[in-house]
C-alpha cells in the first residue's frame, strides 16, 4: 500500500516535470530542427532571444499590463473585502457573487464580452484594454485574500489606536496597512502572475500590433521558424515560476501557500 | 510613529475623519462605489453587451448586426447537429478530464497528507504548486512538441512498435489532464489533511478494514474538497480553445465560439458562450450544495 502510493506519487510528479524538461532541452537544441533527441548542444538561441525585440518588447507590455491590472485590482479588491467585512447591508451576498463570478465564468466569455463591449463603444484596442480586461478577474485574487485576513484580525487593534487619540488617517495608517501588509502582498503576487499568463482574455482585448509574452509566444508556436527562439524564452519562464513561489513561501513565513484561483 | 503626528492641530483631515467616523453608512457607501461601478461596468455590463448581441442577428447580406429581438441563433444552436456534437464533447471532456484528474490526484495527496514526513511534505506542496506558476502557454507547447511526429513520445514508443496519440482527442484529453491536475491535488491535500488521525484509528478501532474506512470515513470527509478541485477542472476545460487548436484537429465549444467571432457573427457567437455558462452556474449551484465552496 505504502510502496504503491509512492509509486504513484514519483509517476505524477514524472508526469508533471518531464514536459517541461524536455522544453528546457530543446532550448539547448544545436539544430534549427524540432526532432527528438536533439542533434547536438548549443547556446546559439539564447543569443538570438536576447537580441530580438519583440521579445523585450513583449516582456515590456506584460509587465506594463500586470503591474496596472493589479494596482486596480489592489484597490477595488481591497475596498470590496472591507466593505463586505466591516459592514452588514442589504446585497451583500450579491456583492460576493460578483466579484467572483469573473474567475467562474470560463475566460473566452469574459473575453468576447469585453470586446464586443469595447467595439460598440468605438474604444481603441491595445494595452488600456488588455488592462481592463485583467483587472477583471484580479480582483476577484486582491478581494479573497484581504477578506481572509480581515476575518483573521481583530479590530480591538484599531479601537486601541483611536483611543490613544489617533484619527482614523493615522489608524489606517500606522495600525490597518501593516496589518493587511502580507495578505496585499500575497495578493498583489498572484494577481501578477495571473495577468501575465493570461492569454485568452488578452487575445480578445489586445487589437493588432501590441503582444504580450503569451501572445507572442502564442503566434511564435505556429512559426516552425520561430520554435527556437520559443524554445528558449519558454525556458526562461520555466525559470521564473520559481520567483513567485519562492516569494509566497516568504510571505507566508513558511505556512503553506494556498491557492485560490 | 512620531510624537509629532498628535501634536497637529485638528485640520480639514481630522475633521474630514471625525465626520466619516459618525456616519458610518457614508463610509460603506464610499466604500463601496468604486468596486460596484468596476464590477457593474466593466463585467456586468459587458456580459449584457454580449448575451444581448444572443437575440439580434446577423444580416447575411450586409454582414452587419440586426438589432431587433429574435431567437433565429438559439434556433440555430439547436437545429445544427455540429453544435449538438460540440457541446456533448465538451462536456464529456470535461467530465473525463475531471475523474482522471481525481484519479491521480488522490494517490498524490493522501501520500503527502498522510504518509509522508514534514520535510518531504513540503517539498511535495513546492512541487505541486510551481507548474501551477509556470506559464499555460509554455506547458502545452511542450505537449504540442511531445506529441508531434517527431516528438518524444513517438520516440519512446518506437522501440514497442508503437505510436502516439496523434491529434485527435485523446491528446486534448491528456493536456487538459496535465494542465488542471494541479487545481486537484491541492484541494484534496488540504481535506485530507484537515482528517483527525483519530478518526480513522476509532474506524480500525471497531474493525473496519483499510478499504472500508476509505469508503466510509475518509471520502465522505474529503468530498466537499473534490468537488471544490472539479470546479476548476470542470471550468477550465468547458472554456479553453487555444489548447484544441494547438495540440488537436478536433473542435470544442470555445473553438467555435472563437470561429463564430472570426466570420464575423457575434449573435451566434454570444448565442454558443451561453452554453457553457449555462453548465457552469448549474454546476456551481450543485457544488454549492455539496459544501464545495468552503474548501476553496
Amino acid at each position: 500500500m505504502r510502496i504503491g502510493l509512492r509509486l504513484a506519487t514519483a509517476v505524477v510528479l514524472l508526469f508533471i516535470y518531464v514536459p517541461l524538461l524536455v522544453i528546457v532541452v530543446y532550448a539547448f537544441n544545436a539544430s534549427r530542427v524540432q526532432a527528438w533527441p536533439i542533434a547536438g548542444v548549443s547556446l546559439e538561441w539564447f543569443a538570438r532571444a536576447a537580441a530580438d525585440g519583440s521579445v523585450r518588447q513583449a516582456f515590456l507590455n506584460s509587465i506594463i499590463a500586470a503591474s496596472g491590472a493589479t494596482a486596480i485590482a489592489l484597490v477595488l479588491g481591497s475596498m470590496a473585502a472591507l466593505a463586505v467585512q466591516r459592514f452588514a447591508f442589504f446585497g451583500r451576498e450579491a456583492v460576493t457573487f460578483l466579484v467572483i463570478l469573473p474567475i467562474a465564468l470560463p475566460g473566452v466569455v469574459t473575453g468576447v464580452a469585453l470586446s464586443a463591449t469595447f467595439q460598440t463603444l468605438g474604444i481603441d484596442f491595445g494595452l488600456p484594454t488588455i488592462i481592463v480586461g485583467h483587472a477583471t478577474f484580479c480582483v476577484v485574487i486582491a478581494y479573497n485574500n484581504v477578506l481572509a485576513r480581515l476575518r483573521r484580525t481583530a479590530r480591538s487593534l484599531e479601537e486601541a489606536s483611536m483611543d490613544l487619540g489617533a484619527d482614523t488617517w493615522q489608524t489606517f495608517r500606522h495600525v490597518f496597512l501593516p496589518s493587511l501588509r502580507t495578505a496585499l502582498l500575497s495578493g498583489a503576487l498572484l494577481a501578477f502572475a495571473l495577468s501575465f499568463d493570461e492569454v485568452i482574455v488578452t487575445n480578445f482585448t489586445a487589437g493588432a500590433g501590441v503582444d504580450t509574452v503569451p501572445l507572442w509566444v502564442l503566434s511564435a508556436i505556429q512559426r516552425p521558424n520561430a520554435l527556437p527562439v520559443v524554445n528558449v524564452v519558454a525556458t526562461v519562464l520555466i525559470l521564473l515560476s520559481v520567483v513567485p513561489v519562492y516569494l509566497a513561501q516568504r510571505i507566508s513565513g513558511g505556512e503553506t501557500a494556498g491557492v485560490t484561483r | 510613529m512620531t510624537s509629532a503626528a498628535f501634536a497637529r492641530p485638528p485640520g480639514v483631515r481630522r475633521r474630514l475623519a471625525a465626520f466619516l467616523y459618525r456616519h458610518p453608512r457614508l463610509q460603506l457607501r464610499l466604500l463601496l462605489a468604486a468596486p460596484l461601478a468596476w464590477v457593474v461596468v466593466a463585467y456586468v455590463g459587458s456580459l449584457a453587451v454580449l448575451f444581448a448581441n444572443a437575440f439580434w442577428r446577423l444580416d447575411s447580406f450586409t454582414g452587419k448586426v440586426v438589432f431587433e429581438p429574435t431567437l433565429d441563433n438559439f434556433v440555430t444552436l439547436f437545429s445544427t447537429a455540429v453544435y449538438r456534437t460540440l457541446a456533448l464533447r465538451t462536456v464529456g471532456m470535461a467530465v473525463l478530464v475531471t475523474a482522471t484528474c481525481i484519479a491521480l490526484a488522490f494517490p498524490i495527496a493522501y501520500y503527502m497528507a498522510r504518509i509522508a514526513s514534514r520535510r518531504v511534505r513540503g517539498l511535495l506542496v513546492v512541487a505541486v504548486l510551481m507548474p501551477l506558476w509556470a506559464s499555460y502557454l509554455v506547458k502545452v507547447y511542450a505537449w504540442r512538441t511531445m506529441l508531434l511526429g517527431h516528438g518524444v513520445i513517438n520516440w519512446a514508443l518506437a522501440p514497442f512498435g508503437l505510436h502516439g496519440p496523434g491529434t485527435g482527442e485523446v491528446a486534448i484529453w491528456l493536456v487538459f489532464t496535465y494542465l488542471w491536475l494541479p487545481y486537484m491535488v491541492l484541494p484534496i491535500y488540504a481535506g485530507l489533511e484537515r482528517i483527525p488521525g483519530s478518526l480513522l484509528e476509532a474506524s480500525s478501532d471497531l474493525g473496519a478494514r483499510a478499504g472500508f474506512t476509505f469508503r466510509r470515513v475518509v471520502l465522505p470527509l474529503v468530498l466537499p474538497a473534490v468537488v471544490a478541485g472539479s470546479i476548476f477542472t470542470f471550468s477550465l476545460t468547458l472554456g479553453d480553445y487555444i489548447t484544441p487548436q494547438l495540440v488537436s484537429n478536433t473542435k470544442l465549444l470555445g473553438n467555435a465560439i472563437y470561429d463564430a467571432l472570426g466570420v464575423p457573427n457575434l449573435p451566434l457567437a454570444a448565442a454558443i458562450a451561453s452554453i457553457p455558462v449555462v453548465v457552469i452556474v448549474a454546476y456551481l449551484l450543485v457544488a454549492r450544495r455539496l459544501g464545495a465552496f468552503e474548501s476553496l
